[in-house]
C-alpha cells in the first residue's frame, strides 16, 4: 500500500520506535517566541540540563510586542521584560535570534517560510498552536505546550502519537474575491471545530495547486481550527521557487540536493488515508464568521443559523452562548452589520499578497468614519517589502494605521485589545470570547472582506465590488 | 510529576462544546501574570461579572461544585492555543480529571505533562453523568480508578474507559519524560550521525 506524505515524513524522522503507535521524534527545527521562549530556556536551566542543538533552535519576539508605530522594546513594558530575557537567555545558549528592527523579526509563522527556515520535510515545533502553517511548505510542523519545549530544547526530540491522517480535496475554481481564507473557514463550518482532532491533515486538490505558497500558509494556518494541530500541502515547483535564495535555505549544490529530495515528499496514488472530506470551490461565497468558534461560520449572503436546528445539547448551548455574545438573532443577515474595527494582520492573514490583495480593495478610498482600521505586517520583512511598493501610502492615504510587526490585535498579548462590545472584522483566526479583549466582538474573515467593511463601515459582499481573482505569491 | 491513581470527587458539569483555551485562561493573565495565581483567573470571563463580583449563574460558583475535582465538558474542549497554563489553572481551581468527548490535542498531549487525567467517553454517557449529578449534587461524586480504567458514577453503574497504554504508566508512577528520552541519547546521537548524511541541510 502506498504511504501518504504524512508518513514519509514521520517515518524520516523516528529516533526510536516505543511501540503502539509512539516514536521518539527528531525535531528539525525549534522555533521560539518572546512568550514562552525566555521562560522555557529559565526552567530548562533550573532542571540542570542543556540546549542540546542551538543551531537548529531560532527565537523572534511577537505576542508581547507593541505595534504602534514607532515602537521601542519597551512601548510595552511587559513585553520588553519579556523580549530581554529571550535575548539574553539566547545569547548565553547559543540560539541565533532575530531581534526587533532586523528584517528576521516577526510573527514567527510568518518569518520561518520567509527566511527560508522552514522547508518541506522538516519536523517543526514552537510552543504555540499556529506552528501547523508551515505545513504550507510541506513540513510537519505542530505547536507543542510548555513542557515539551523543555523537552525539545534538551533532547531534541518529542515522545509523540502518530495521528490518523485525513485529506481534504477541493476541487474548483473560486470565484473573484473568494480567498484560501475563505476555503479553510468554509471547511471548518462543513466540517466541524473538532473534525481534525487526532488527525494529521494534508490539504489537496486543484484548488490548492493552484494557490501560491502564502496561500497554503493561509489554509495550513487554520488547521487548528479545525482541530488538527498538523496541516500540510505537498511541495512542488511552486514551494521550491519561494524558497530558493531565502536567506536561510540551502544554496548552489546543497539546495538541488535537498530539491531532489523533496520532490518525493507526496502521497502516493494509493496512500490510504482514515479520512476524506472533499468539496468544491467554484460556488464558494466569502466567508464571515457570526460567532464564537471558528466553526460558527456562513455565507456573507447567508444568514446566522438558529440553534433550535442544531444537533445536539452540547452543541445547541455552544450557538445559545455566542449569539447573545455577538448580540445577534437567529436569522439575520451578516452582510451590512455596522462594525467599528478592522484587524488586517496575524499568522493567517498578514504576509505581502494579503496586503497587496487587500491595498486593491483600499486604493482611492476612505476608511469609514466610525472604523479604526489597523494594518499590522506579519514580518519587519514583510513592512519593508510593502513599503518598497508603496503599499502603506494607499492604506494610510485611506486613513489605515500602518502599524509595526507582531501578534498585535489577534491575541491581545501586548495589550492591544478591541474596545468591549465593539466589532471587529479581523484577518486572524480566532473569534473566541474575548480573544481580542474582554467583551470584543470578533468577525473572522479575509484580507479583502476585512479592508471592504473598513471602507463600508459594515459587512459588504465582496462579489459586488467586480474584484479580480485572488493572486498570491 | 503528581502521580495519578484514583479520585474519588464532586463533578461539574460544563457542558458546552468549544470551550476553548482562551476562555480557560485569558493570555494576559500569562504575560507578566504570576503562575501560581491562574487558578482564580481560570473561566474567569464566564466566572466574573464585569464589575468583578461573581457571576451566581456560572456552574462552578455553585455551592457544590466549588469544591468539584473532576469536570464534565462538552465536546473540543480546551481547543484552541498550545498555552500550559490552561492545564495549571484548572489544577489550581482543584480539578485533576476533565471527562468530555473529545478535546484539543494539545491541551490533551499537555494533561499528561502535568498529572492531570483527561478522559474520552461517548457525548451520551458524559451527558448520563452529568444527568445523575445533576440530579443530587451535593451527592454527586464521581470516582476514577486509573489502574483499572473504570468509572463510577453518581448512581453506582460503573464505565469503563480508554486510555493509552505508555500514557496510564506514566501517569501511575508519576514519570518524568524529559529524563526517559536524557536515556536515550545515544539513540539520539546516532539518528543526527545518519541524518546528517541523508540531509545535511537540516543542520544549519
Amino acid at each position: 500500500m502506498g504511504r501518504t506524505l504524512f508518513d514519509k515524513i514521520w517515518h524520516e524522522h523516528v529516533v526510536a520506535d516505543l511501540g503502539n503507535g509512539v516514536a521518539l521524534m527528531h525535531v528539525d527545527l525549534h522555533l521560539m517566541h518572546d512568550l514562552g521562549g525566555g521562560p522555557g530556556l529559565r526552567t530548562l536551566a533550573e532542571k540542570g540540563y542543556r540546549v542540546r542543538n542551538p543551531e537548529l533552535t531560532f527565537a523572534t519576539a511577537d505576542h508581547a510586542v507593541s505595534s504602534a508605530p514607532g515602537r521601542t522594546e519597551d512601548t510595552n513594558p511587559v513585553g520588553g521584560r519579556l523580549l530581554r530575557m529571550l535575548r539574553e537567555a539566547s545569547a548565553s545558549n547559543g540560539i541565533r535570534m532575530f531581534d526587533l528592527g532586523s528584517d528576521g523579526q516577526g510573527i514567527v509563522h510568518v518569518i520561518g517560510p520567509e527566511m527560508g527556515l522552514s522547508l518541506p520535510g522538516m519536523t517543526i515545533v514552537c510552543g504555540d498552536s499556529h506552528t501547523c502553517t508551515h505545513g504550507g511548505v510541506g513540513a510537519l510542523a505542530f505547536g507543542i505546550g510548555s513542557t515539551e519545549l523543555v523537552h525539545v530544547l534538551a533532547t531534541q526530540t518529542l515522545v509523540q502519537r502518530k495521528p490518523r491522517r485525513m485529506r481534504v480535496t477541493m476541487d474548483g475554481t473560486p470565484h473573484a474575491g473568494v480567498t484560501p481564507k475563505d476555503l479553510i473557514l468554509h471547511l471548518i463550518g462543513l466540517a466541524g471545530a473538532a473534525a481534525g482532532s487526532g488527525f494529521a491533515v494534508e490539504y489537496a486538490g486543484p484548488a490548492i495547486r493552484a494557490l501560491g505558497v502564502e496561500g497554503r500558509l493561509t489554509i495550513c494556518n487554520l488547521s487548528i481550527e479545525l482541530g488538527a494541530k498538523i496541516g500540510m500541502v505537498a511541495p512542488d515547483d511552486a514551494t521550491f521557487e519561494y524558497l530558493a535564495d531565502r536567506p536561510m535555505a540551502p544554496k548552489g549544490e546543497m539546495w538541488d540536493r535537498a530539491v531532489t529530495h523533496w520532490r518525493r515528499l507526496n502521497s502516493d496514488d494509493d496512500a490510504e488515508f482514515d479520512r476524506e472530506v472533499r468539496f468544491d470551490a467554484d460556488a464558494l461565497a466569502p466567508q464571515v464568521t457570526w460567532g464564537t468558534s471558528p466553526e460558527h461560520v456562513i455565507a456573507i449572503d447567508g444568514r446566522v443559523p438558529d440553534p433550535d436546528g442544531a444537533g445536539d445539547a452540547g452543541r445547541r448551548a455552544s450557538m445559545r452562548a455566542a449569539l447573545e455574545y455577538m448580540a445577534l438573532k437567529p436569522g439575520a443577515p451578516l452582510e451590512g452589520l455596522p462594525i467599528e474595527r478592522v484587524f488586517i494582520g496575524s499568522c493567517t492573514n498578514s504576509r505581502l499578497s494579503d496586503l497587496r490583495e487587500a491595498a486593491r480593495v483600499v486604493k482611492g478610498a476612505k476608511v469609514a468614519s466610525r472604523v479604526r482600521a489597523w494594518v499590522v505586517p506579519g514580518s519587519t520583512g514583510v513592512k519593508r517589502a510593502a513599503e518598497a511598493e508603496g503599499l502603506d501610502r494607499i492604506f494610510r492615504d485611506a486613513g489605515f494605521e500602518w502599524r509595526e510587526p507582531g501578534c498585535s490585535l489577534c491575541v491581545g498579548a501586548n495589550g492591544e485589545m478591541v474596545e468591549p462590545g465593539a466589532r471587529c472584522v479581523s484577518t486572524s483566526n480566532r473569534n473566541f470570547v474575548g480573544r481580542q479583549g474582554p467583551g470584543a466582538r470578533t468577525h473572522l474573515a479575509s484580507p479583502v472582506t476585512a479592508a471592504a467593511a473598513a471602507i463600508a463601515g459594515r459587512l459588504v459582499d465582496v462579489r459586488k465590488l467586480g474584484m479580480e481573482p485572488w493572486k498570491n505569491s | 510529576m503528581e502521580k495519578f491513581l484514583t479520585l474519588s470527587a464532586i463533578a461539574a458539569p460544563l457542558l458546552r462544546d468549544n470551550i476553548d483555551t482562551d476562555v480557560i485562561i485569558r493570555i494576559d493573565r500569562l504575560v507578566g501574570g504570576r503562575p501560581d495565581e491562574l487558578g482564580k483567573y481560570a473561566f474567569e470571563l464566564l466566572r466574573y461579572l464585569p464589575d468583578g463580583g461573581e457571576n451566581p449563574d456560572f456552574i462552578l460558583n455553585l455551592k457544590p461544585y466549588r469544591r468539584a475535582q473532576i469536570l464534565l465538558a462538552g465536546a473540543n474542549f480546551a481547543c484552541g492555543s498550545s498555552r500550559e497554563p490552561a492545564v495549571w489553572a484548572l489544577q489550581q481551581m482543584g480539578f485533576r480529571c476533565v471527562i468530555a468527548p473529545s478535546f484539543g490535542d494539545i491541551f490533551f498531549a499537555n494533561c499528561f505533562q502535568n498529572g492531570m487525567l483527561p478522559i474520552v467517553l461517548d457525548r451520551p454517557t458524559v451527558e448520563a453523568i452529568a444527568a445523575e449529578v445533576e440530579a443530587d449534587p451535593e451527592h454527586g461524586f464521581v470516582t476514577v480508578d486509573l489502574e483499572k480504567q473504570t468509572i463510577v458514577s453518581p448512581s453506582g453503574r460503573k464505565i469503563r474507559f480508554e486510555i493509552e497504554p505508555a500514557r496510564r504508566e506514566a501517569l501511575l508512577a508519576g514519570l518524568d519524560e524529559i529524563g526517559m528520552t536524557m536515556s536515550r541519547e545515544a539513540e539520539i546521537a546516532a539518528f543526527q550521525a545518519r541524518d546528517r548524511n541523508r540531509r545535511p541541510w537540516v543542520y544549519r
